[in-house]
């Protein structure tokens, strides 16, 4: 890429991460419900579209800004460009949804939404990122799978 | 009191249906896919199971987003993500592409045959709305190009007297195209909807029309004569509270009633509403 959108990224620590409450190992029929760092895991070493870092290590996603309804099937993941004019929203967006679809059972309903005011099109990106058409036809384009799947290599 | 109850499942397809159409005489079911195929489907006998006879392939290079039958039932038009409108004909049971309908910039997202079979409407992502006559001998002419939506066209459909297009897009709107000296023209706009209007809708009698969002919401929309005594179509009921998650497809059965299809959570959902438009029936099932 020849002018970065942001030259700078402000880069954090992979953060340790552990379960908040236990699971119940009790009964073995009985799946563990899906949660917020279930899906956190997931998502975290995504490498950006555009450095070399994790979009956890670039704060673009966190455990706190993804809300799941296990019962429901609901995911909620919500994410923050590290630039209000980002142009690289949606292909991160793109990333995210690709991941989890590939992880995930089918049953489940995922949005992906940009962190309210995070960016300066983010009603726009928003809606692109969330419609199913739309989605399944840009993974059709051989260009744009390559550049998900190579986010979608795990940071070394 | 409608009831919705699973009669068989058509297992064939290696992708997501996009969409399914009955044949004008309700003998064959077209269907098609992300796996680039559609299929012809057919009851083996009487109440019996439904077959599939045909598997229409090597057309199309990319998802096949919808199907639409020619009146007559001998012609299926297949719109694809590959840009491309393909015409197939029915000898017996052999099915043959008899015509490709070029121009659309990027992916035909909707098919639709006029109610004589003398038109054949495009939309596109392209957010164009495009008119082909169908000539004798399985040629197709452009006949007009419409541009008018600020966004993707979503979905095309005729009027049941022919003399309407009612198109729906990614813009939140839907447009209503007449004919006006051998041209096409966007006759009216109608605002309403917070989010894409997925689909559209008539009556079988031609006077009113629904249309589903990602807003959750339906509306119906009636036609009435304005001032000038033209036809006018306004909103007249808004129908919400009974879907959570975008509504894809909407139809009105001949009786009236009103069918629906959502990407509930968990489910694929179907409701029902007649009359006052009063929810008659919900089915969810978990999806395989």
């Amino acid at each position: 890429m020849d002018t970065l959108i942001n030259p700078a990224p402000v880069v954090y620590e992979r953060k340790e991460t552990k379960r908040h409450k236990g699971r119940s190992t009790t009964d073995e029929t009985q799946r563990d419900a899906i949660d917020a760092l279930e899906i956190f895991e997931h998502v975290r070493d995504i490498t950006d579209p555009e450095h070399p870092y994790s979009l956890e290590q670039l704060n673009v996603v966190s455990e706190d800004l993804i809300n799941v309804d296990d019962a429901k099937g609901n995911i909620m993941v919500q994410f923050t460009p590290t630039v209000q004019h980002c142009s690289m929203a949606t292909l991160i967006g793109l990333c995210i949804r690709v991941k989890l679809m590939r992880v995930l059972p089918t049953r489940f309903k995922v949005d992906i939404m940009i962190t309210p005011g995070g960016h300066s099109t983010e009603d726009q990106v928003n809606k692109q990122l969330n419609d199913k058409e739309r989605v399944a036809a840009a993974l059709e384009n051989p260009s744009l799978v390559q550049m998900v799947n190579n986010s979608l290599q795990t940071v070394k | 009191q409608v009831e919705l109850n699973e009669k068989q499942v058509l297992l064939g397809h290696t992708d997501r249906v996009w969409s399914v159409a009955w044949s004008p005489a309700g003998d064959l079911l077209a269907t098609c896919a992300g796996d680039k195929t559609v299929r012809i489907w057919v009851e083996a006998s009487q109440g019996g199971e439904w077959r599939c006879v045909a598997v229409l392939e090597d057309s199309h290079s990319r998802t096949v987003r919808s199907c639409a039958w020619a009146p007559g039932g001998r012609q299926l038009a297949t719109a694809s993500f590959d840009a491309t409108t393909a015409i197939w004909q029915r000898e017996g049971q052999e099915w043959e592409q008899a015509a490709v309908l070029e121009g659309h910039e990027n992916e035909v997202k909707s098919v639709a045959w006029s109610p004589s079979g003398m038109l054949v409407a495009t939309c596109s992502r392209d957010k164009s709305v495009w008119l082909w006559e169908s000539l004798p001998g399985n040629e197709f002419e452009c006949v007009d190009v419409k541009q008018g939506h600020s966004q993707d066209v979503k979905m095309v459909a005729w009027h049941p007297d022919g003399d309407v297009l009612a198109s729906a897009s990614y813009d939140d709107t839907i447009k209503l195209w007449i004919e006006s000296d051998d041209e096409w023209i966007c006759a009216q706009t109608l605002i309403g909807h917070e989010s894409t209007v997925w689909a559209i809708a008539f009556n079988a009698g031609g006077s009113h029309m629904v249309s589903c969002s990602a807003d959750t919401t339906l509306r119906v929309w009636n036609c009435q004569s304005n001032a000038a005594g033209d036809p006018s179509w306004k909103l007249a009921t808004t129908i919400t509270g009974y879907h959570t998650r975008p509504v894809y497809s909407v139809d009105w059965s001949p009786e009236g009633v009103i069918v629906t299809g959502s990407g509930t959570a968990m489910t694929s959902t179907l409701k029902v509403v007649v009359g006052s438009f009063d929810l008659q029936a919900a089915k969810t099932r978990a999806e395989r």
